[in-house]
Formats: structure tokens, C-alpha cells, sequence
């Protein structure tokens, strides 16, 4: 492998790897607050990229204001879904899991049945699909873009965690929910923010993934949604840095082996899935060592 | 007190008895379509029976039972097809050797197969059940996948993702039913025990069960073993029936169909899969015929795939969110209270009719 392609691997990895990250993060905010495993994630993910592909396929509508749609109904739906089927379930973890399954499956099949099952493709701007020459290193402008956004979403979202007063309520409560509660943190309001920024990174995550695999069905989400919650739980499920790790390590991780060991690639969702496990074995804190939450009865 | 016992087993017996010669007598008369769906409720019972043994009695939510059931029905499969038919369907690469020679009679191969998902429920459950909760349900989760995975990624073995073809059919209604008949049986008597009293405390509070001097690991692995082996065993009939297997079938879907039968009788009640598994067994035929399209007095209906997932998906979260008990509840049926039940109809008294 020369040096030009090592560096094309590198920049596939950390543009997969930020991708994984901007998925991730829905999970471990979630879990991290609510410590529900939100198995649904990956399919607020499809739905906004369904959405946004029906709109500008089917409804005839400009790109813009299809992924905003694309976007604003995902994450109403995740509002709902937590108002309707987590709320009521708080506390009953294995339950609250359940329910996640049905959410999950619902979502997926409302899609097959009213809209269709079969893959089309993921109209994206024109841009993206060209490809820049760095001497004997070619890169499409769809992986920079990748990066590029990501970056900023991150930004975005250390803001939001850090410096705003919901973020520092979340972080609050994702320490102690009773001890949040008495210095007059609302839980049912800050809850319903994590999911409006859980399923926002969702949604990004969902039109960036899609213009770098351009066809969405309804059950687009899966495959992402669960490399995604691996990537959490390698950094630590409930650590937001945590997530960000994980999915940059996952993505690097996937793309390096399958460079450097062809043979192995059908391999490649087995060793992720090893890595999930041998870390819940060994280190179930993650990379991060999060504390391990203490199952309520 | 003994005698009633003594009685409602002796009554249990001729019950069984009388089930069988009804499987007997319907495999010949009911037609193909009834038989078969005869057939499905029965392998939805022991599936349905092995979770709730590990999720219902033992508070232990796993979600290996769509990897457990591969490893069932794939054993099932190698062994009873021929070498030939064997050499002949694996395409890309031939089979390794034991897979290129064996040919089992069926039901040395169906216990074979409950033997092997045992084992590998043994060797997923040794580490697995170290973890609770959240950790527990994703180790396992992990676990079935790689499974699956593996099996659509090793062609000298599985055929990969082409799966397997034509496998003899060698079950009918007496043998699932024996099957089915025999895992509640066992898992009666089993939650009926000493051991089973262990199960529940486990359940019940782990802390508490664990001062009481109840082994949790080892109980846990006990239950986690046993209904292994029934997944096992329902997996090689349901293979049996399907005559194909192929890995798509065994995704987490799998398993999520049996958690949806579990919840809908309630987890802790073997009257209750018996109940549900024949319910969505019925459900998932009506809702069939919504799904394909239909031309009614010259107005064609197109059909909606995809609605039968989706309407027992919404009938999950129902259950989840308003009726997490279930239909049984944790009750079951027995001679006793039936007995009950029917003297106080009888004798038209009031106050009787509820159970004890």
C-alpha cells in the first residue's frame, strides 16, 4: 500500500468514523439520561433520509426544504415516540426496551406499507460527487464534506452540552436525576430536548451517510443504527466524548482492516460485534470507563 | 392434597394422550393449509415455552433465541440431507468433510440438534450471564448475530447466504406436538422445583436471592441452558417444516416475534404461550390476506406487504404500555382450579368461581 492510497484509507475511515460518531451520540445522550437503549435510533435515521428522498423524488420538492421535512419529522417523531411509549415506561427498563423494539418496527413498516419497500436513491447536491486530485492522491469531495460538516456538528454540540443552561441541566441529570430534580431541573422537558438533539444528529448523520450510499429503503437504518450503538458502547455508553471515540475508532478500524486483510472482509460485522462483546465483558465502562448504571427494581 | 395431585397428573396424561391422537388423526384429515398451521402453533409453543423459561421464570432478558434457533435448524439440516444433495447444492465450495459424508435418521439428528444449541447456549450464557439488564440483552444480541453472520460467511459449512434447499420433511403434527408437549412438561415441573423456586427469587430480587445462599450464576446458566436446548429443538422442526433455511431468516426479528407471542400470553405463564402462540399463529393468517391484493366485485384492492410486521408491532407497544401482564398474568391453568371453576358454575354459587 503507498503512501497515497494510506492516506485515501485514513480519510475513508475518519469520514465513516464521524459518521458512526454523529449516530452515536443519539444513543449515548439517551442512555446516558434515560438509561433506555433506544434500538429506534437508526430508524429516526431512515426516517428522515425517507422522508427527504420521497420529497424531492415524489413530491417534487426543492432539496432544501425536503431534508429540513425529512429532518423536522424525524425528530417529531422521536418527541413522540418518547412522550408516548418511554415515558410511561421510565423505570421499567426491560419494558422501556420492548417498547423501543415495537417503536422501531412500526416505524420501519408504516414506510413499507404507505410509501415503499423498495431502495431508491438519495438525491444529493451535485458537488458532492466530484472527486479532487492531490498529485497521486484522489479524494471525492463527498468524504471532505463529511468531515467538514461533522466537525462543525461537534462544535455545535459541545456548545450546546457545555455552555447552554439545557445542557448543563442534562448533564445534571444523566449524574443524578433525584439530586437534579431538587435544584429544579424539569426531567420530562430535558428529556424531550435530548431526544430533539438525539434525533437532529440522527437526521444529519442520516443525509450525510446518504450521500455517500445513496439508496434508502425502509430498513436503511439498521445496519447504521447498530454499528452506531457499537461505537457508543466501545466509548463508553453515556460519554459523549465516549461516542465520539468509538465511532472514529469503529470507522478507522473497519476500513483499515478490510485495506490491509482483503480476505477478511466478510468477516468484518463479526469482528465488530466481538469488539461490543469483549468490551461488555471486559470493560462494559468502555474506553471511557463511565461508571456502570446500577439496575433499578 | 396427594390424591388431587395424583389425579390432575393422571388426567394430564390422558390429556396429552388424547392431544397426540387428535395430531395423529388431523395430520391425515385436516388439509395441507390447516395442518400446517397446526403445525406453526406447535413450534411457536416451544418457542414461546424456552424463552419465557429464561425471560418469564428467571428475569433474565435474552435475546440469543433467533441465533439458538440457526444453530437448531441448520443441524437439522446437514444431517438429515444427503451427501449427494448436499455436493449438489453447495455451489460456490463443497463441504467440509464431516457435512460432505453424515446422514442421520431424524430424530438422532433432532436431539443432535437441541444437544448442539445447548452447548452453544451453555458457551453464550458462561459469559453473558456474568451481566444483568441492558449489558445482558446486548451481549446475547451480539452473540445471535455473529451466528447468523457466521453462518452466511462460512460457505464449506452453511452454504453461506444461498442457505439450504429441500430438506426432507420428516416431522408432522405428532411430533411437534410431542415436542411441544414434552418442553412444558419439563419446564413444568422444572419452575415447579426447588431449582425453580430459585429461578423466581432470582427474578424477584437478585441481592435478596443471592443472601438466601441461591447460587445466581450457576441457577441462571441452568435456566439459560435448558431452554437452549428447546429453542434447539424448535428450531430443527421449524426447519423440518420450512424445508429451506437460509441465514436472513434468523435475524433479530426472529426473536422478536417470539418476545411479541411471550408478552401477549405473559411471560411468566405456560397456559399463556400456549394461548398466544395459537393466537398469532390465527392473527398472522388473517392479516396474510391483507397483504396480498385482492379483486372484490371488480374494484381491485392492491395489497399492503408489510402490514402484518406492522400490525403486531403496534399490538406489542399496546401490550407493552397498557397490559404488560399479559393475557395469563402469571396464572395458569390446572385441574384444580378448573375443577373449582366448574363446581361453582354447576352449583350456580357465588364467591366460588375465582381462583385460590
Amino acid at each position: 500500500m503507498g503512501w497515497g492510497q494510506f492516506i485515501q484509507y485514513v480519510v475513508y475511515g475518519v469520514a465513516l468514523g464521524s459518521l458512526y460518531s454523529l449516530i452515536a451520540i443519539g444513543y449515548t445522550i439517551i442512555y446516558g439520561i434515560v438509561g433506555l437503549i433506544n434500538m429506534a435510533h437508526g430508524d429516526f435515521f431512515m426516517v428522515a433520509a425517507y422522508v427527504a428522498m420521497w420529497g424531492i423524488l415524489v413530491w417534487k420538492l426543492p432539496m432544501p426544504a425536503s431534508y429540513a421535512l425529512g429532518a423536522a419529522l424525524a425528530i417529531a417523531l422521536g418527541v413522540t415516540a418518547e412522550r408516548i411509549v418511554y415515558r410511561p415506561l421510565r423505570g421499567a427498563k426491560i419494558s422501556a426496551f420492548i417498547g423501543a423494539i415495537a417503536v422501531s418496527s412500526i416505524l420501519q413498516n408504516t414506510f413499507v406499507v404507505f410509501f415503499s419497500p423498495r431502495s431508491k436513491p438519495f438525491p444529493h447536491p451535485a458537488f458532492l460527487d466530484r472527486v479532487l486530485q492531490f498529485g497521486e492522491v484522489a479524494l471525492p469531495v463527498s468524504m471532505l464534506f463529511i468531515i467538514a460538516a461533522s466537525v462543525l456538528l461537534f462544535l455545535i454540540l459541545t456548545y450546546i452540552v457545555t455552555k447552554t443552561k439545557t445542557g448543563r441541566a442534562m448533564r445534571a441529570l444523566s449524574k443524578d436525576l433525584e439530586a437534579a430534580q431538587l435544584v429544579g431541573v424539569n426531567p420530562d422537558r430535558v428529556i424531550s430536548f435530548a431526544f430533539v438533539l438525539s434525533t437532529a444528529f440522527a437526521a444529519a448523520g442520516a443525509f450525510l451517510w446518504c450521500s455517500k450510499v445513496p439508496y434508502v429503503d425502509p430498513f436503511t437504518g439498521m445496519m447504521p443504527g447498530l454499528k452506531a450503538f457499537i461505537a457508543a458502547v466501545l466509548g463508553g455508553i453515556g460519554s459523549i466524548p465516549g461516542a465520539l471515540l468509538g465511532g472514529f475508532l469503529l470507522g478507522l478500524g473497519e476500513v483499515m482492516i478490510v485495506a490491509a486483510l482483503p480476505m477478511l472482509t466478510p468477516f468484518r460485522d463479526i469482528f465488530a460485534y466481538l469488539i461490543l462483546i469483549l468490551f461488555l465483558l471486559i470493560r462494559p465502562g468502555g474506553l471511557f470507563n463511565v461508571t456502570v448504571r446500577e439496575e433499578k427494581v | 392434597m396427594k390424591r388431587e395431585w395424583n389425579v390432575g397428573l393422571v388426567l394430564s396424561a390422558l390429556s396429552a394422550a388424547v392431544v397426540l391422537l387428535l395430531a395423529w388423526w388431523a395430520q391425515g384429515r385436516l388439509g395441507g393449509y390447516l395442518v400446517r398451521l397446526v403445525h406453526m402453533w406447535g413450534i411457536y409453543v416451544i418457542f414461546v415455552v424456552s424463552f419465557n423459561l429464561i425471560y418469564g421464570y428467571t428475569g433474565q432478558f435474552s435475546l440469543a433465541h433467533a441465533g439458538l434457533t440457526a444453530i437448531g435448524a441448520y443441524t437439522v439440516a446437514l444431517l438429515t440431507l444427503s451427501p449427494g444433495a448436499k455436493q449438489a447444492m453447495f455451489l460456490l465450495v463443497p463441504p467440509t468433510w464431516p457435512i460432505s459424508v453424515v446422514q442421520w435418521p431424524f430424530f438422532p439428528a433432532l436431539v443432535l440438534s437441541g444437544l448442539l444449541a445447548a452447548v452453544v447456549g451453555f458457551g453464550v450464557g458462561a459469559p453473558a450471564l456474568r451481566l444483568r439488564g441492558d449489558y445482558l440483552l446486548i451481549v446475547t444480541l451480539g452473540f445471535s448475530e455473529i451466528i447468523r453472520l457466521l453462518l452466511a460467511a462460512l460457505p464449506t459449512v452453511s452454504n453461506g447466504a444461498l442457505g439450504l434447499v429441500g430438506i426432507p420433511t420428516y416431522t408432522n403434527l405428532v411430533w411437534v406436538w410431542a415436542c411441544a408437549m414434552a418442553a412444558i412438561f419439563v419446564t413444568k415441573r422444572l419452575v415447579d422445583s426447588s431449582y425453580g423456586r430459585a429461578l423466581k427469587c432470582i427474578r424477584e430480587d437478585e441481592i435478596a436471592a443471592e443472601a438466601m445462599g441461591v447460587r445466581l450464576y450457576y441457577h441462571k446458566l441452568m435456566a439459560f441452558t435448558i431452554s437452549a436446548f428447546f429453542t434447539g429443538i424448535g428450531g430443527a422442526l421449524l426447519a423440518n417444516l420450512l424445508r429451506t433455511v437460509d441465514p436472513r431468516t434468523f435475524a433479530p426479528s426472529l426473536s422478536y416475534v417470539v418476545i411479541t407471542m411471550a408478552v401477549l400470553g405473559g411471560v411468566d405463564s405456560l397456559t399463556g404461550a400456549v394461548l398466544a402462540a395459537g393466537i398469532y399463529t390465527v392473527m398472522s393468517e388473517i392479516l396474510r390476506v391483507v397483504e396480498s391484493p385482492i379483486t372484490l366485485l371488480g374494484i381491485h384492492v392492491r395489497g399492503f406487504p408489510g402490514l402484518r410486521t406492522l400490525a403486531f408491532a403496534v399490538m406489542l407497544l399496546l401490550l407493552i404500555r397498557f397490559y404488560r401482564k399479559g393475557l395469563m398474568g402469571g396464572r395458569e391453568f390446572s385441574w384444580h382450579s378448573a375443577s373449582v371453576k366448574l363446581r361453582g358454575l354447576t352449583t350456580a354459587m357465588k364467591g366460588k368461581g375465582g381462583e385460590e
